[in-house]
């Protein structure tokens, strides 16, 4: 589907020198982009346009750039991984956009991913959440059963494969008017709660991962579904109604 | 542990807001019910919507049930508040750009706004009605006049079914005690108890020759507002308490929706017909 088109492109882009400092939305233009490069091939033509004139490049989060590894963010045009569905943003095209369009690129605002440079954020407080409880204490001790020994029913397996396509992006967080991290961690509580081997510690995990959740500073949930829409991943709300159920149920326990 | 995760969490905010919610939407098919009296063209109509009245404010179940009313108006708003405050704090700094029309409906994204005006409706309703009921010295009591032999009378109409004539009481046979009680003046005891005329004060109130149509409009304007608002919320409440199936979500939400329409435009029916077409 090679367009063979170039535009030319102003981008408003988040600039800020450190976690410290006070960012600032900066203006650059660029000519002769690609339609058929990706929204980071974009940002590197820039950083080259930057470095070329000795200006500091423009730091971004960038690891597979192939959609599977959740290290790319940033909030394009006022939308989590820019105007499409079901992507990252590396997945994303410049065909997406016309010639001399404006372009907003920012950085996941949310008090629990504080920003380090420009467009780069911590997203610790995700691994935090998982190492609370997004884990199943295996016996590793060289005598562990095969997993197909258990039994699984087929329906529980793909609403646990669909919870666990989750790449902990943060697109939930960033496109959530609360900035609630519940998408995610509904995700995670899910893709456990679903299979046999994870249900022995259901309990005390959504309990531990909720908790962690709340001290992390991430908001509450109000059902707007916006991070449904925006999770490159397809993660469903059921997930985080799921998470809801576990955690009631647990707590009453 | 587990006590304090349900009052303190994330989660239990959210059960609570979703349990009072929905009692709240119980009490509005309860009270919508009671006021669609107002729209009756029997002549008795008055009488039948005063004696609700009264059986709404003075049975035992019924207290109860509007004290769980009360609490949960309160607990829902505050718990809104603080769930609002909260989540403003996870993000400090707000994005520059944002389309958040994109992925959400507006109702779900200002669920506090209309929350607060569904609330200063209440207080302001609340004192309108519902105070002059109960606290109102100076609260009418159901009159009705007839005309014998060309002479027309007033009378009270009483709870046992009896009437008080007004001059005797204009005459001070009878005096009028706690409001509503009905003493022989002599004897001082109490021979009958008239109804509070709620109904008079309420369609007073919509024909009111100077505000009457604001209030109308008004009245009307809010009850768009609580559709807004039951439009997200009755879906959202099922949702935070767990109950997400593929099986029953279309109808949780199709019956949302339509509660979200119908039960805001019948309330906002009853003004609009009172201030239009009743005489």
């Amino acid at each position: 589907m090679a367009s063979n088109k170039n535009i030319n492109i102003n981008l408003k882009i988040w600039r800020q020198k450190d976690a410290k400092s006070k960012g600032k939305i900066e203006t650059y233009k660029l000519d002769n982009v690609s339609t058929d490069s990706s929204f980071l091939e974009m940002l590197d033509q820039l950083n080259e346009q930057l470095i070329n004139s000795r200006q500091e490049p423009v730091a971004f989060d960038h690891d597979c750039r192939e959609g599977i590894c959740g290290m790319c963010s940033l909030y394009i045009n006022g939308r989590a991984h820019g105007p499409d569905t079901k992507i990252t943003t590396c997945q994303l095209h410049m065909r997406m956009f016309k010639d001399n369009d404006t372009i907003y690129v920012e950085p996941w605002r949310s008090k629990a991913f504080p920003v380090i440079k420009d467009l780069v954020v911590d997203r610790s407080a995700f691994e935090r959440i998982q190492q609370a409880g997004g884990f199943v204490s295996v016996n590793t001790s060289g005598r562990t059963i095969d997993a197909n020994a258990t039994p699984v029913p087929k329906h529980d397996a793909d609403r646990a494969f669909e919870a666990a396509a989750c790449i902990g992006c943060g697109a939930c967080v960033a496109s959530c008017k609360n900035g609630s991290a519940m998408l995610f961690v509904g995700a995670k509580v899910s893709q456990y709660a679903l299979l046999p081997q994870g249900k022995v510690e259901a309990a005390d995990r959504v309990l531990n991962m909720v908790r962690q959740m709340d001290e992390e500073g991430f908001g509450n949930c109000t059902n707007t579904g916006a991070c449904e829409v925006e999770c490159p991943k397809g993660i469903s709300l059921e997930n985080i109604a799921r998470m809801n159920r576990e955690y009631l149920f647990a707590s009453v326990k | 542990m587990a006590k304090s995760a349900l009052l303190k969490s994330s989660l239990a905010k959210k059960y609570w807001m979703a349990l009072t919610g929905l009692f709240l939407c119980l009490f509005l098919v309860g009270h919508l019910i009671g006021n669609l009296q107002l729209l009756s063209s029997s002549e008795n109509a008055a009488l039948h919507f005063n004696q609700y009245a009264l059986f709404m404010t003075t049975n035992p179940a019924i207290k109860l049930l509007s004290y769980l009313t009360y609490i949960s108006i309160l607990f829902h708003a505050i718990d809104g508040i603080v769930l609002t405050v909260r989540n403003k704090k996870a993000r400090p700094v707000n994005y520059v750009m944002n389309n958040p029309s994109k992925n959400t409906i507006w109702a779900s994204r200002n669920m506090a706004v209309l929350g607060t005006v569904i609330l200063i409706f209440i207080v302001t309703h609340m004192v309108t009605f519902w105070g002059k009921m109960h606290f109102d010295k100076a609260m009418p009591l159901q009159t009705m006049t007839i005309s014998a032999g060309g002479m027309p009378q007033e009378f009270y109409l009483t709870t046992d079914g009896g009437y008080v004539p007004k001059g005797q009481v204009d005459q001070g046979a009878m005096v009028i005690k706690n409001r509503t009680e009905f003493f022989d003046a002599g004897a001082n005891v109490k021979v009958k108890e008239g109804y509070k005329d709620l109904y008079k004060i309420t369609v007073a109130f919509f024909k009111d020759a100077k505000f009457g149509l604001i209030y109308t409009i008004l009245y009307a304007i809010s009850m768009i507002v609580l559709g807004f608002h039951l439009y997200h919320g009755f879906g959202s409440a099922f949702q935070s308490l767990g109950a997400n199936n593929p099986k029953y979500n279309g109808l949780i939400k199709n019956f949302g929706k339509g509660f979200a329409i119908i039960v805001p435009l019948l309330f906002a029916i009853i003004p609009i017909y009172i201030h239009f077409f009743i005489k």
